[in-house]
Formats: C-alpha cells, sequence, structure tokens
C-alpha cells in the first residue's frame, strides 16, 4: 500500500470519512439556519438543542415505543417540527417585531431549558444507540474499509440537501418562500399567507436539525450535551459561507468538514479550532462571506 | 444596526441626560453605592459580596459595549477566564504580587480583545454576535488543549492571594475585600466617566445611527473597537480579581455558559442603563447561591428567566425604575 507523507491511507481514509460525516451534519444545521434566518431574520440559537431532540426521540422511539431507526427518520422531524411550530406561534411571533437580537436571546433561552431538561432526565454520560441492522457491516473498497452506516449517512445527507435546495429555488412553494424573504409585505399582498409560511418555514428548518439529529445517534452516542458545542461551530460555518445561498451553505457545511478531518490526520491539536481559524481567515479577506452578499 | 439598548427606549432616551438633576441623582446613587461597599462586609459574607462584585463588573464591562456601543458579545467569557488564567498562573508560578497578576491579566484581555475586537466589527448585528461567541469557543478549545498552562479540566487551583504591594496580606478575607471593593468602584466611576465622555456620547451617537455618525466626520469603527476593548479590559479586571479571590481558574470561565450568565445579568438588571448590571449580577449571584444544589435544574431556570425577559420584562429591573420616575439610571 501506499503512504501518504507518512500517514497510512486506513487513518487517512477514515479521517476524511469522519471529517465528511461532521461535514453533512454541518451542511444540514447550517441549511436549517440559514432558511430560517432568511424568513424569520432570526438565528435560532436553539438549533443544536433541537438537533439533539431529534437523537432523543430517536432513542424514546426506541426504548419506549419499540419502534426502530426507520421510524424514528420520520418521526422525530414531524415530532421536533411540531414543538419548532408551537415555539414560533406561542414565543417567536411576539419578539419577530423587535431587533432581531431579541430572537437570539430568545432561542438561547428556550436552548438551555431544552438542554437542562434532558440532562436532568437523562444525565450527562450519553446514551447508546445502535446502528440499524440493514446497514451493520461495511464494504471492503481494497484501499479503505467503509462501513455501510457512514455510507448512508452521507448519501442521506446529501439526498436531503439537494431535495432542500431543489424545494427553494425550484418549486412553487420555494418560489413564494423566496418572494416573503425578499419582501414579505408585497407577498402577502399577492394573497400569500405570509404568517403561515413564517410558521412552516421554522418549523421545516428545525425538523432539518432533528433529522440530523436521528443520523448522529448511531455515530456519536445520543447526549443531552452534543448540540451545544456543534451549535458554536456552526455558527462558524454559516459566518464562513455567509447566508445569502443555499447551495452555498451546503458546499461550505461539506466542505469545512473534510478540512476538519484532514486537520485531524495532518495537525490532530489544531482539528477543533480550524474552522474558527478559517473563519477569521475570510473575515480578513472577504468578511460578508464565501457565498454572502455585501450587506 | 438597530440595537437593543435603544429599540426598547430606555426611559433615558428622552430626556436630556447632561441636566442637573440627572447629575446630581446620579452622584447620590454612586455615593449610595460606595456607603453599602463600607457596610456590606458586617452585614453579609465577605467571600459572597466578593463574588457578587466580580460579576457586577464582568457585567458593567458587558453593558458598555452592548448598551452604550450597540454591540452584542456573546464571547466575554473569554476575556473574562483569560484574565483569570493569566492572573492565576502568574501568581502562581511566577510569584507575582496580587496587584501586578491581576494588571497582567487585565493587560492580557486588553491584547485578545483589540484582536478579536478587530475581526468582529468587521460584521455587524447577529453576525457580530456568533463571531464573537465563535472566537470565545477557539479561547476555550485553547484552553482545553494547553493543560500546562491552564490545568486541564482540573483549572488552577490554589492560587496564592499573596501581599498586596509586598506588604499588606490578603489571606484575610476583610482585607481581601477591601482591595476587592476597590477596584469594583474603580472600574464602576470608570465607566460612568467613560459613558459621559465626548468618547461615549460619540459611541451612543454611532449606536443610534450609523452613517449618520460616519457623515458627521467620525470613524466609526475606530469608536466601536476603541469601546470593544476597553469592554473586554474591565471583563479581564473582573476576571483577573474573581482568579485571586476564589484562588481559582477553570474552564468555566471560559465556557460560553459565562458569555450567556453576563448577557442574562444585564438583561434582568437592565440593558443600556449605568447601574442595571449591577442590580442583575445581585439578584442572578444570589440565585446561584440559593439554587446551588438543584443541579442542572439552575440552567433550566436560567433560560426561563431568559425567556420570560425577552417577552415581558425588556427594560429590566433598573429600567422600569428610570421609567417610573422618568430619569435615566
Amino acid at each position: 500500500m501506499f503512504e501518504l507523507l507518512g500517514i497510512p491511507p486506513q487513518a487517512l481514509f477514515g479521517q476524511v470519512l469522519l471529517g465528511l460525516i461532521n461535514g453533512s451534519f454541518y451542511a444540514i444545521l447550517s441549511l436549517g439556519l440559514a432558511v430560517i434566518f432568511g424568513l424569520l431574520n432570526i438565528i435560532n440559537f436553539a438549533h443544536g438543542a433541537q438537533y439533539m431532540m431529534g437523537a432523543f426521540v430517536a432513542w424514546m422511539a426506541l426504548n419506549y415505543l419499540g419502534l426502530n431507526y426507520w421510524f424514528a427518520l420520520v418521526l422525530a422531524p414531524v415530532v421536533v417540527g411540531a414543538v419548532g411550530v408551537a415555539i414560533e406561534r406561542l414565543l417567536l411571533k411576539r419578539i419577530a417585531h423587535l431587533d432581531h437580537l431579541y430572537g437570539l436571546l430568545l432561542t438561547f433561552g428556550l436552548a438551555l431549558i431544552i438542554q437542562g431538561l434532558f440532562r436532568n432526565q437523562y444525565g450527562s454520560s450519553g446514551l447508546p444507540y445502535g446502528i440499524p441492522p440493514q446497514l451493520a457491516g461495511g464494504q471492503n473498497l481494497g484501499f479503505m474499509f467503509l462501513p455501510n452506516y457512514r455510507a448512508w449517512v452521507i448519501v442521506a445527507s446529501l439526498v436531503v440537501c439537494l431535495a432542500t435546495w431543489f424545494l427553494i429555488e425550484k418549486t412553487r412553494l420555494g418560489a413564494y418562500l423566496r418572494a416573503a424573504t425578499e419582501n414579505p409585505t408585497l407577498t402577502q399582498a399577492f394573497g400569500i399567507n405570509v404568517p403561515l409560511l413564517v410558521t412552516l418555514t421554522y418549523g421545516f428548518g428545525v425538523a432539518l436539525a432533528a433529522f440530523a439529529g436521528v443520523l448522529a445517534a448511531p455515530v456519536y452516542s445520543v447526549n443531552p450535551n452534543m448540540g451545544g458545542d456543534l451549535i458554536i461551530v456552526v455558527f462558524a460555518v454559516v459566518v464562513i459561507g455567509g447566508m445569502g445561498s443555499i447551495m452555498g451553505a451546503i458546499v461550505t457545511g461539506f466542505a469545512l468538514g473534510l478540512v476538519e478531518g484532514l486537520t485531524k490526520v495532518f495537525y490532530p491539536e489544531a482539528s477543533s479550532t480550524v474552522i474558527f481559524v478559517i473563519m477569521v481567515l475570510v473575515l480578513l479577506v472577504k468578511p460578508a462571506g464565501l457565498f454572502g452578499r455585501p450587506a | 444596526m438597530t440595537d437593543l439598548a435603544t429599540s426598547e427606549a430606555p426611559a433615558g432616551a428622552a430626556l436630556a441626560e447632561t441636566d442637573d438633576g440627572t447629575a446630581r441623582l446620579h452622584r447620590a446613587i454612586l455615593i449610595g453605592i460606595a456607603a453599602a461597599l463600607v457596610v456590606a462586609p458586617f452585614v453579609a459574607y465577605p467571600v459572597f459580596v466578593m463574588k457578587v462584585l466580580c460579576f457586577a463588573l464582568f457585567a458593567l464591562a458587558f453593558n458598555l459595549l452592548l448598551g452604550y456601543g450597540g454591540l452584542l458579545s456573546f464571547g466575554h467569557a473569554a476575556y473574562f477566564g483569560m484574565a483569570s488564567y493569566v492572573c492565576a498562573y502568574t501568581a502562581k508560578n511566577w510569584g507575582l504580587t496580587p496587584e501586578l497578576a491581576i494588571l497582567l491579566g487585565t493587560a492580557v484581555a486588553a491584547g485578545l480583545g483589540t484582536v478579536f475586537g478587530a475581526l468582529a466589527i468587521r460584521r455587524q448585528g447577529i453576525y457580530f454576535a456568533m463571531i464573537t461567541l465563535a472566537l470565545a469557543q477557539m479561547v476555550f478549545f485553547f484552553s482545553l488543549q494547553t493543560p500546562r498552562f491552564t490545568g486541564g479540566e482540573d483549572g488552577i487551583q490554589a492560587v496564592p492571594r499573596g501581599k498586596l504591594l509586598g506588604l499588606l496580606d490578603l489571606a484575610d478575607d476583610r482585607a481581601l475585600y477591601w482591595l476587592v471593593a476597590a477596584i469594583f468602584m474603580a472600574g464602576l466611576l470608570a465607566i460612568y466617566r467613560i459613558i459621559h465622555s465626548p468618547f461615549g456620547q460619540i459611541c451612543k451617537a454611532i449606536r443610534d445611527n450609523e452613517p449618520r455618525a460616519i457623515s458627521l466626520g467620525y470613524r466609526a469603527n475606530q469608536y466601536k473597537l476603541m469601546v470593544f476593548v476597553l469592554s473586554a479590559a474591565l471583563a479581564g479586571l473582573a476576571g483577573a480579581t474573581k482568579a485571586i479571590v476564589f484562588q481559582l481558574a477553570s474552564l468555566t470561565d471560559v465556557y460560553w455558559t459565562m458569555s450567556g450568565e453576563v448577557v442574562l445579568m444585564t438583561l434582568v438588571g437592565g440593558l443600556g442603563t449605568v447601574f442595571g448590571p449591577i442590580v442583575g449580577a445581585i439578584v442572578m449571584v444570589t440565585m446561584q447561591n440559593y439554587l446551588a444544589t438543584l443541579g442542572a435544574w439552575v440552567t433550566v431556570i436560567q433560560g426561563l428567566i431568559f425567556v420570560a425577559c425577552v417577552l415581558l420584562f425588556r427594560e429590566g429591573i433598573v429600567g422600569v425604575i428610570a421609567k417610573t420616575i422618568r430619569k435615566p439610571l
């Protein structure tokens, strides 16, 4: 087998794979943040907590209801999305007329509440969630061993990301959404129910986070703190990509996951900070973000 | 950008801030605070009061940036925590006297604030908050990965309180208290002076209408950076003092929850009021003391207070009082 700069290919490709998996979570989460920000003009700090809720719904469905992974994959986004709809209707709607930063503070408070409640109930040591039997095992590709589940995570995230892109950029509903993002008052004047669109958008963004949570459950253990640190990295991803473009969010997410994975191979000490360092560089060179429009 | 402090127009906005009655009232309050500082150690447990004072100074520093610079930083734990580490490390390993260790911690926080501030002010509003948060998280990971300097998960423990100027032994809580009270009062007066100086007025002008301030010839970014550095330095002063008081610097001080706590203190006390953060710090630290046994419920309660404040009580305690007596506080 060949070696690259003294790194065995097994380790290299293993980390690349893990990087791509993290990248898929970054992509789905930053996509959800961007969709929500576009229409509601708030940064959803509770996004990490909602991702964690997705993983927990999967765990609860399995342990309390006996529903397997595939049901959870549908159930968790629906349940957590419904919670999101309730949050938008009961709380966010009331502060929609205020400065956007209040939305950040409110969702930060929600994140603390959700995290605290789950930590009380389930502790912070993490709960195991098995890989679904259909996806157990892996393929030997000759140069590396590819676990089936990891391949599935990457494929599923790509499909969901591209489907979201298609929904927003190519369908009639997406056109309404883009119109409402551009000018809500005028869109409403054309007879489109913008408040409903706002609620559904928030619910959809939250559901995306929950979907990512279910995907993550077998890779990482199900833990009340799993979203807290992740969301800050996703914020950095969002700053790097800029929130102007859907495809931008997807590409940036995957690319940064990959970079993080490679850093883990070549300079492991920097792997947890590399995304922040890239953020600093992007701020210096192109403050609006790679895909952002200058304000 | 529109900002938090003015969109809710705390009572001060409509009233002339320089009228004599207000100045007299403020002077009376400052004297009242000084008097309370003298009495406090005799009626309350000194270490508790010192904790309140450290957090009150931290919240005052944060509010200087948000209330008067219009910039919401979600990463103030970085300056608080880093100053705390530097102070603890130098006092313990280099044997610096406490005043030098605190000054060094403050200076490092100011330096960090200069770098981070210059980066963060390149974006506005919500991006500013996210960038400051991300930069602070970078400091957290740095602290986590350099146990030789920070002690990793254990933190730096058993920091010697030392002798002030090499003369006055601070091991006694009462002796230390006077130092902390003096630092707090100096910080409060400095912030009060900054807010009411021409520099502070220009910062407020930029906060309220940046393009207009620029068109009047003010270099808005320089002012923003300066108020950022001042805020970071004062947050560092609070963090360094805390390291001496508790003889401990730990990862908690640089974690994002600490950044959230200082936001909450300011929100409860009253955004953009001079004295609000002090009240907020008193309320929150007292609450934490009583609820310490409840574990993770403290997080839930903090979250609930956050939500309640944003939905129902945006002016904060002092903001409501200011509105009632129709004078800016």
